[in-house]
C-alpha cells in the first residue's frame, strides 16, 4: 500500500436537480482532513448522498469547486481517475460474480496480472474475515457478509479516499454494533481519509473523528463530536443531536426573543449539584416519568414557558426520592455552564 | 355456493377457450402432421398409407433439401447473431437521452408491426436487380463498381435473407433488451464506473451477463420465429436461384402443397421439431441457471 493520502477540499458546492425548485446541496463549503474519518450527518433528504456522489464523480456539481489530493476534479476527471472508492448502501455487489470476482473487478479493470490480483484478494479477504467465501454468490452470504465484501471491493483499489454511503444501514442492531467497532479499527489501521454517511447519530457520534451536521442542503456545523454536542451552533443541531434532545424554552424576561437550551442530562435536582456551582433555576412540573432501566426521564413543563415540553434524563441513583405523580412541582435546575443561548428568530447562538 | 367460489370449476371455465385454442389449432394440425409424415398422402386423394420412414430416407437423400437444412440453419444463426448485436447497440442508443426519443422508438417498432407478406415485398424491391437502392446508393458515394445481384446469387440472396429476419426480429429485441438494462440495479453499474470499468468492460462484464436471462429468451423466440418462417423467403427469391436458397418451411410448402406429395411436405415441415424443443430447453435452461446460480436480476 502507498503511504500517500489526501484531503478533500469543497467549495461551494450546490446541486440542483433538474426540475428541481431548490438546490439538492446548497453552498457546501467542507475541508476534509489528511486521513480523518469525517461523518456527513443529517435527516433524510439532507443531501448527503448528493454530495458523496459528487465527490466520487456520479454526479455533476451545478457549481461551485472540489479537490482531491489538491487536484481540482469536479470539472473533467471521471470517478475512476479521481482516486476513491465507494461502499454503496445497497452494496452494490455484482450478483453474477463470485465474492473474488466481485473483490477482483477493480483490479481486472485496473489491468493487474492475474498472480497480484489473487494476491491482493486473498489478503483483503483475510483482513476482513471472508477467506472461507470467496467462491460464494452475493445472494449466498448474509447481509454483514455481503458488507464485508463491499468493503474488499473498496481497499483493494488502495484509494487516496473512501466514500462510505450508510453501509452499515441494512444490518440488525448487534451487528451493526460489531461492524462499527471492525470499521473504526480499520479505519485507524489504514489512516485513509474517509467520508462515511448516516443518519444515525450514535454512528456518527461513536466513528467519526469529526462531524458536519448537514440539513436541507446546508453544512450547519462541522466539529469533533464532542463540540457538536455540547456547543451547537444553532437549534437545528441542538435538537438534532442527542437522545432526547436538547430543551429549548423561551427564556423568562427576555420577550420571547431568546431560547434557553439545555440538555436532559443537565436538568438534575437542585440541592444534587454543590454550593459553588452557579445554577440557573428550571422548576418543573411533573406530567409524566418513564422509567428506563439506567435512567429516568421525567416529562414536564416549566412556569415561565407552559407550551415547550422539557424532559430531564436522570441516572437511577440521582433523585430515586422524586415525587412521580401528574402535577408535582420538582426543584430542577441547569449549571450556568451547561446553558446555551439562541435567537428565537434564526435559531442561531447567541454567545455572551 | 356461488359459481364465482367454486376455484375448481372457474379455473376450468377460464382455462377452457385457450385449452380449446391450442387443441384445436396447434395440438390437431401438429398430430396430424406427424401422421402424415409416416404415410404416402397426396393432395388429391386423403387416403392415408403408412410407409413408415420412407418419407424421412426419401428427403435425407435429396441434396435440396439437405441444402435448404443448412440454410435454414445459416439464416437462423445468422440473423439472431445479427439481431443480439444490434438489439445491444439500438439499446445502448435509446438509453442515452436526446429529442425525439419517443418518436424514434416509434418508428423501431414499425418493423413489428408490418406484415411480413408486405414488408418482404417492400425488400424485393431494395434487392432489384435493376433498382436495387443499396446497389445505387452504394455506387453513388463510390463504394461500388461493379454490380450485386441480390437475390440471384445463392450467397447475397442468403444474406439478403438474413438481413429481412434480423430486421423483422430486431425491434421486438431491441425492446426486450431495454427493457432488461431498466431492470438492472443502477447502483450495480454506478458500482462499476466507480471501480474503473470503461464502457467496454462495464458492457461485457456487468450488463451482458446481467442480461443474459433475457437475451436467451428473446433469442429463443427469434429462433423460433426465423426456423418457421415461410413468408420472407417465399417472396423474396421462391427458394431460387435453383432451388439453393429454400429453407425448411418453404420446401415443406413447395414439395407439400404446390408438389401435392402432403407425406414428403409433412416430413420436411415435422423435421425441425425436435431441434427446436432442444434449443427451447437449452435457452430455458440458460435462462433459469444464470438466475438461480449466480442471482441474476430476478434473483436480487
Ligand atoms: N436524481 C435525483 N433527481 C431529483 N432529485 C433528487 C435526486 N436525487 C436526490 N434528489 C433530491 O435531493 C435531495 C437530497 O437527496 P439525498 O439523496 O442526497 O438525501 P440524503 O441526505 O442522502 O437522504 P437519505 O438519508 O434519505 O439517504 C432530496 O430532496 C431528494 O429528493
Ligand atoms: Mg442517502
Amino acid at each position: 500500500m502507498s503511504e500517500t493520502s489526501a484531503g478533500v477540499e469543497i467549495r461551494q458546492l450546490h446541486k440542483r436537480f433538474k426540475g428541481g425548485d431548490h438546490d439538492a446541496v446548497d453552498g457546501v463549503d467542507l475541508s476534509i482532513r489528511d486521513g480523518e474519518l469525517l461523518v456527513l450527518l443529517g435527516p433524510s433528504g439532507c443531501g448527503k448522498t448528493t454530495l458523496l456522489r459528487m465527490i466520487a464523480g456520479l454526479e455533476h456539481p451545478s457549481a461551485g469547486e472540489i479537490y482531491i489530493a489538491g487536484r481540482r476534479v469536479d470539472q473533467d476527471v471521471p470517478p475512476r481517475a479521481r482516486g476513491i472508492a465507494m461502499v454503496f448502501q445497497s452494496y452494490a455487489l455484482y450478483p453474477h460474480r463470485t465474492v473474488s470476482g466481485n473483490i477482483a473487478f477493480p483490479l481486472e479493470a485496473a489491468h493487474l496480472p492475474r498472480a497480484v490480483i489473487a494476491e491482493k484478494v486473498r489478503w483483503a479477504a483475510e483482513l476482513f474475515g471472508i477467506a472461507g467465501y470467496l467462491d460464494r454468490y452475493p445472494r449466498q452470504l448474509s447481509g454483514g457478509e455481503r458488507q464485508r465484501v463491499a468493503l474488499c471491493r473498496a481497499v483493494v483499489r488502495d484509494p487516496q479516499v473512501f466514500l462510505l454511503d450508510e453501509p452499515l444501514a441494512n444490518l440488525d442492531a448487534k451487528l451493526r454494533n460489531t461492524a462499527r467497532d471492525e470499521l473504526k479499527r480499520f479505519q485507524r489501521q489504514i489512516k485513509r481519509t474517509t467520508v462515511y454517511v448516516t443518519h444515525d447519530q450514535v454512528e456518527a457520534m461513536g466513528l467519526g473523528d469529526r462531524i458536519a451536521v448537514m440539513d436541507r442542503g446546508k453544512v450547519r456545523q462541522v466539529g469533533t463530536p464532542h463540540e457538536v454536542y455540547e456547543d451547537p451552533v444553532d437549534t437545528f443541531v441542538a435538537t438534532f443531536l442527542g437522545q432526547p434532545p436538547m430543551n429549548l424554552v423561551e427564556q423568562p424576561g427576555g420577550g420571547g426573543r431568546t431560547l434557553l437550551g439545555f440538555r436532559p442530562e443537565h436538568l438534575l435536582p437542585s440541592d444534587h449539584f454543590g454550593d459553588r456551582e452557579p445554577l440557573h433555576p428550571i422548576p418543573l412540573i411533573v406530567r409524566r416519568v418513564e422509567y428506563l432501566g439506567s435512567d429516568r426521564y421525567v416529562y414536564g413543563t416549566v412556569e415561565f414557558a407552559p407550551d415547550a415540553t422539557v424532559i430531564a434524563k436522570l441516572p437511577a441513583n440521582i433523585g430515586r426520592a422524586i415525587p412521580e405523580e401528574e402535577g408535582g412541582r420538582l426543584d430542577f435546575a441547569v449549571p450556568e455552564r451547561a446553558l446555551c443561548h439562541f435567537d428565537a428568530q434564526t435559531g442561531a447562538r447567541v454567545r455572551r | 355456493m356461488k359459481f364465482a367460489d367454486r376455484e375448481d370449476l372457474l379455473g376450468a371455465a377460464m382455462l377452457g377457450p385457450a385449452l380449446a385454442y391450442v387443441i384445436l389449432l396447434v395440438g390437431v394440425p401438429f398430430v396430424l402432421a406427424i401422421m402424415l409424415s409416416f404415410s404416402s398422402a397426396t393432395a388429391g386423394s386423403l387416403t392415408l398409407t403408412w410407409v413408415g420412414f420412407h418419407n424421412y430416407s426419401t428427403i435425407l437423400a435429396d441434396p435440396i433439401f439437405l441444402r435448404a437444412l443448412r440454410n435454414t440453419a445459416i439464416v437462423t444463426i445468422g440473423s439472431q447473431v445479427l439481431v443480439i448485436v444490434l438489439a445491444t447497440a439500438a439499446a445502448q442508443v435509446f438509453r442515452a437521452a436526446f429529442h425525439g426519443k419517443r418518436a424514434a422508438r416509434f418508428v423501431l417498432l414499425l418493423p413489428w408491426a408490418v406484415p411480413v407478406s408486405l414488408a418482404a415485398i417492400a425488400w424485393t424491391w431494395i434487392f432489384d436487380s435493376t433498382f436495387s437502392v443499396i446497389n445505387w446508393t452504394l455506387r453513388v458515394t463510390g463504394l461500388l463498381h461493379g454490380w450485386l445481384y441480390w437475390l440471384g446469387e445463392p450467397g447475397l440472396a442468403l444474406f439478403a435473407i438474413i438481413i429481412v429476419q434480423a430486421w423483422r426480429i430486431f425491434p421486438f429485441a431491441t425492446v426486450i433488451v431495454l427493457a432488461g438494462l431498466s431492470s438492472i440495479p443502477q447502483d450495480v453499474v454506478e458500482a462499476s464506473i466507480v471501480d474503473g470499468a470503461g464502457f467496454w468492460r462495464r458492457l461485457f462484464k456487468v450488463e451482458l451477463p446481467l442480461l443474459l436471462p433475457v437475451i436467451a429468451v428473446a433469442v429463443l423466440f427469434g429462433v423460433v420465429y426465423t426456423a418457421t418462417d415461410l413468408g420472407v423467403v417465399y417472396i423474396l427469391t421462391g427458394g431460387g436461384p435453383a432451388n439453393t436458397t429454400h429453407v425448411l418451411p418453404t420446401l415443406a410448402f413447395q414439395r407439400g402443397v404446390l408438389g401435392a406429395d402432403l407425406g414428403q411436405g409433412a416430413a420436411i415441415a415435422v423435421f425441425l421439431v425436435p431441434f427446436l424443443i432442444v434449443v427451447a430447453v437449452l435457452m430455458l435452461r440458460v435462462a433459469r441457471r444464470t438466475e438461480v446460480g449466480a442471482g441474476g436480476i430476478g434473483a436480487r
